[in-house]
C-alpha cells in the first residue's frame, strides 16, 4: 500500500495523513469548496475539489470519490469516522473498483450498522442488550404500546443512526408522540432509512466502550475501555481511559463481551463495542462502531500503539502487530477534550471565523487539530475544531495537568466550549469518578437554579 | 408586520406553517439545521403567516428573513 485517499475532512484527515507520512505512504485528500483552506488539504500530497459545501454534494458523493481514487491510482481508501465510514454500499463499490477499504467488510458494517440487526446478532452471541424492540417500529401506535411495556423514559433511535444523530429521549407518551415523526424524518435525511426502534433509557448509567481490533487471520484483541459519559445531545464531549470507579469484575465482563461481539461477526480492523453500565454494574450492549472513533487517541496514549498504523497493517493483509492479549499493557491515564464551536452554556452551534487559535505549546500534550488561524468553521459539518489529549501516570495527575493546560488555550472569533471543560473538571462527581451520563444535564439544572437565586 | 429572522447560518430542515395560518407566541414555525443540530425557530409574537421566505433545503444566513407575520 503506497498511496491512500482519505475520504474525510478536518482533524481526522490531518491525523490519518500524519501516520501515512510516517509510514512513507502517499496521501490524497478530497475537499469541498467550504474546506479549500483547511490544513488537511495542504498537508496531503495531492488534493482534489469534489463539490459544493453541503455534505450530500461533496463528502457523501461516494462514486465521485472512487473515480478520483481510480484516476489517481490509489491503493486504498481510509474513510475516517462519520461520512462514508459505515456505508456498506460504498465499501462494496470501493472493493469492486479494486481498491482496499481500510475498515471491516461490507457485511459486518451492514450487520452492525443496522442497530436492530446488531441487537439480534448480539443476543445470539449471548451479549446482553438494553431492553427494547427487536424489530423496527413503523407506527406511532405501536411505539406507544411498546414504550408502555418497557417503561418510560425510552430512547427513540434511528436504526441506521450514529454519532448521537437521530436519537431522542422521551420522558412520556406525549413526548414520544411529538418526536416520532421528527426522528423518522431525520433518520431518512441523514441515513437514508426511516427505520426506528425503541430502547429503555437506563438512568444513572455510564457509557463505557471497548476498543477492539481484528485481522484476517482470526486474531481479535481488545485495547481496554474508554468512559464516554460526559455527553451533551447524546454526543461525547470528554472521554477518559481507563474508566474510573469500575470494578475489576465488571471490567473483565466488558472485555469478554466486546471480544465475543467482535468474534460473532468475524471482525476485522478497528472497531468499538459500546455498552451502558448501570448502577449495579450490569452491562448492556448499545452498538458497535465499525470504524476508528473520534476518541481513539486516549487508547493510543494508554497503550502506546498507533491505531491508524494498525488499521493500515491489517488492511495490507498483515497480522495484528500485537496478537497476544497479555502483551497489551495499560500505561497511566488519558483524558480527551473535544473543542467544539458552540456556546459553552447552551451548546448551540457557533459557526464563524477563527480570528485567533492558540492551542498551547507543550510537547507532552497531544493536540489533534483540524483548523488554522483565520480558518472558517462553517455550518455544514460537525462543530469539532480540535481535540486535546492529556496523558499522565494517574487520573489525578491527568486532571490537574488538563486544568493547567486548558486554561492556557485561547480561541477567538467564535464561541467555544473551552469554559465548559473547567466547569466539568471541578464537578465533584467528575473528580470522584462516579459521574454518569446525566452529568451535563445535572450541571445545567444546577446552573439554572443559581440563575433563579 | 413582524419578520422572523434566522439567528444563525444553516439549512432549512422543515417549514412547519403555511401562508394564512394563525400562530401563537412560541410556536415553532421552522426548524433549521446547523452543524448537525436542529434549531427550532419560534414565533416571537402571535399573528397570521403572511409570507414564507425560505423553503426546506434552502441555505440561510444569519439575519435572513424566514417568515413574515401580520
Amino acid at each position: 500500500m503506497k498511496k491512500v485517499l482519505i475520504a474525510n475532512r478536518g482533524e481526522i484527515a490531518s491525523r490519518i495523513i500524519k501516520t501515512c507520512k510516517r509510514l512513507g505512504v502517499e496521501t490524497v485528500a478530497v475537499y469541498s469548496e467550504a474546506d479549500a483552506e483547511m490544513p488537511f488539504v495542504k498537508e496531503a500530497d495531492h488534493a482534489f475539489l469534489i463539490g459544493p459545501p453541503p455534505i450530500q454534494q461533496s463528502y457523501l458523493k461516494g462514486q465521485e470519490i472512487i473515480d478520483i481514487a481510480i484516476r489517481e491510482n490509489v491503493d486504498a481508501i481510509h474513510p475516517g469516522y462519520g461520512i462514508l465510514s459505515e456505508n456498506a454500499m460504498f465499501v462494496e463499490q470501493v472493493q469492486k473498483a479494486g481498491i482496499i477499504f481500510i475498515g471491516p467488510d461490507a457485511t459486518t458494517i451492514q450487520k452492525m450498522g443496522d442497530k436492530i440487526e446488531a441487537r439480534q446478532t448480539m443476543q445470539e452471541a449471548s451479549v446482553p442488550v438494553v431492553p427494547g424492540t427487536d424489530d423496527g417500529v413503523t407506527s406511532l401506535e405501536d411505539a406507544k404500546r411498546i414504550a408502555a411495556e418497557i417503561g418510560y423514559p425510552v430512547m427513540l433511535k434511528a436504526s441506521a443512526g450514529g454519532g448521537g444523530v437521530g436519537m431522542v429521549r422521551c420522558e412520556d407518551e406525549q413526548a414520544l408522540g411529538q418526536q416520532f415523526d421528527s426522528v423518522k424524518n431525520r433518520a431518512k435525511m441523514y441515513f437514508g432509512s426511516d427505520a426506528v426502534f425503541l430502547e429503555k433509557f437506563i438512568t444513572n448509567a455510564r457509557h463505557i466502550e471497548v476498543q477492539v481490533f481484528g485481522d484476517y487471520y482470526g486474531n481479535i484483541v481488545h485495547l481496554f475501555e474508554r468512559n464516554c459519559s460526559v455527553q451533551r445531545r447524546n454526543q461525547k464531549v470528554i472521554e477518559e481511559s481507563p474508566s474510573p470507579s469500575l470494578s475489576e469484575e465488571a471490567r473483565a465482563q466488558l472485555f469478554e463481551a466486546a471480544v465475543n461481539a467482535a468474534k460473532a461477526v468475524n471482525y476485522k480492523n478497528a472497531g468499538t463495542v459500546e455498552f451502558i453500565v448501570d448502577e449495579s454494574e450490569q452491562i448492556y450492549f448499545l452498538e458497535m462502531n465499525t470504524r476508528l472513533q473520534v476518541e481513539h487517541p486516549i487508547t493510543e496514549e494508554v497503550t502506546g500503539y498507533d491505531l491508524v498504523e494498525w488499521q493500515i497493517e491489517v488492511a495490507r493483509g498483515n497480522e495484528l502487530p500485537v496478537k497476544d492479549q497479555q502483551q497489551i499493557k495499560l500505561n497511566g491515564h488519558a483524558l480527551e477534550f473535544r473543542v467544539y464551536a458552540e456556546d459553552p452554556k447552551t451548546f448551540m452551534p457557533s459557526p464563524g471565523e477563527i480570528t485567533k487559535l492558540d492551542l498551547g505549546h507543550d510537547e507532552d500534550i497531544r493536540v489533534d487539530n483540524g483548523y488554522a488561524e483565520n480558518g472558517k468553521v462553517t455550518p455544514f459539518y460537525d462543530p469539532l475544531i480540535s481535540k486535546v489529549i492529556v496523558h499522565a501516570p494517574t487520573r489525578e495527575e491527568a486532571i490537574e495537568k488538563s486544568k493547567a493546560y486548558l486554561s492556557t488555550l485561547n480561541i477567538e472569533g467564535l464561541k467555544t466550549n473551552l469554559p465548559f471543560f473547567t466547569e466539568i473538571l471541578n464537578e465533584e462527581s467528575f473528580i470522584q469518578g462516579t459521574y454518569t451520563t446525566s452529568i451535563v444535564e445535572d450541571w445545567l439544572t444546577a446552573q439554572k437554579g443559581e440563575t433563579v437565586k | 408586520m413582524t419578520q422572523l429572522k434566522s439567528t444563525m447560518a444553516g439549512s432549512v430542515f422543515t417549514v412547519n406553517v403555511n401562508v394564512g395560518d394563525d400562530v401563537e407566541v412560541g410556536q415553532v414555525v421552522m426548524v433549521l439545521e446547523s452543524m448537525k443540530m436542529e434549531i427550532p425557530v419560534e414565533a416571537e409574537v402571535a399573528g397570521k403567516v403572511a409570507e414564507i421566505n425560505a423553503n426546506a433545503g434552502d441555505f440561510v444566513n444569519e439575519g435572513d428573513v424566514l417568515v413574515t407575520l401580520e
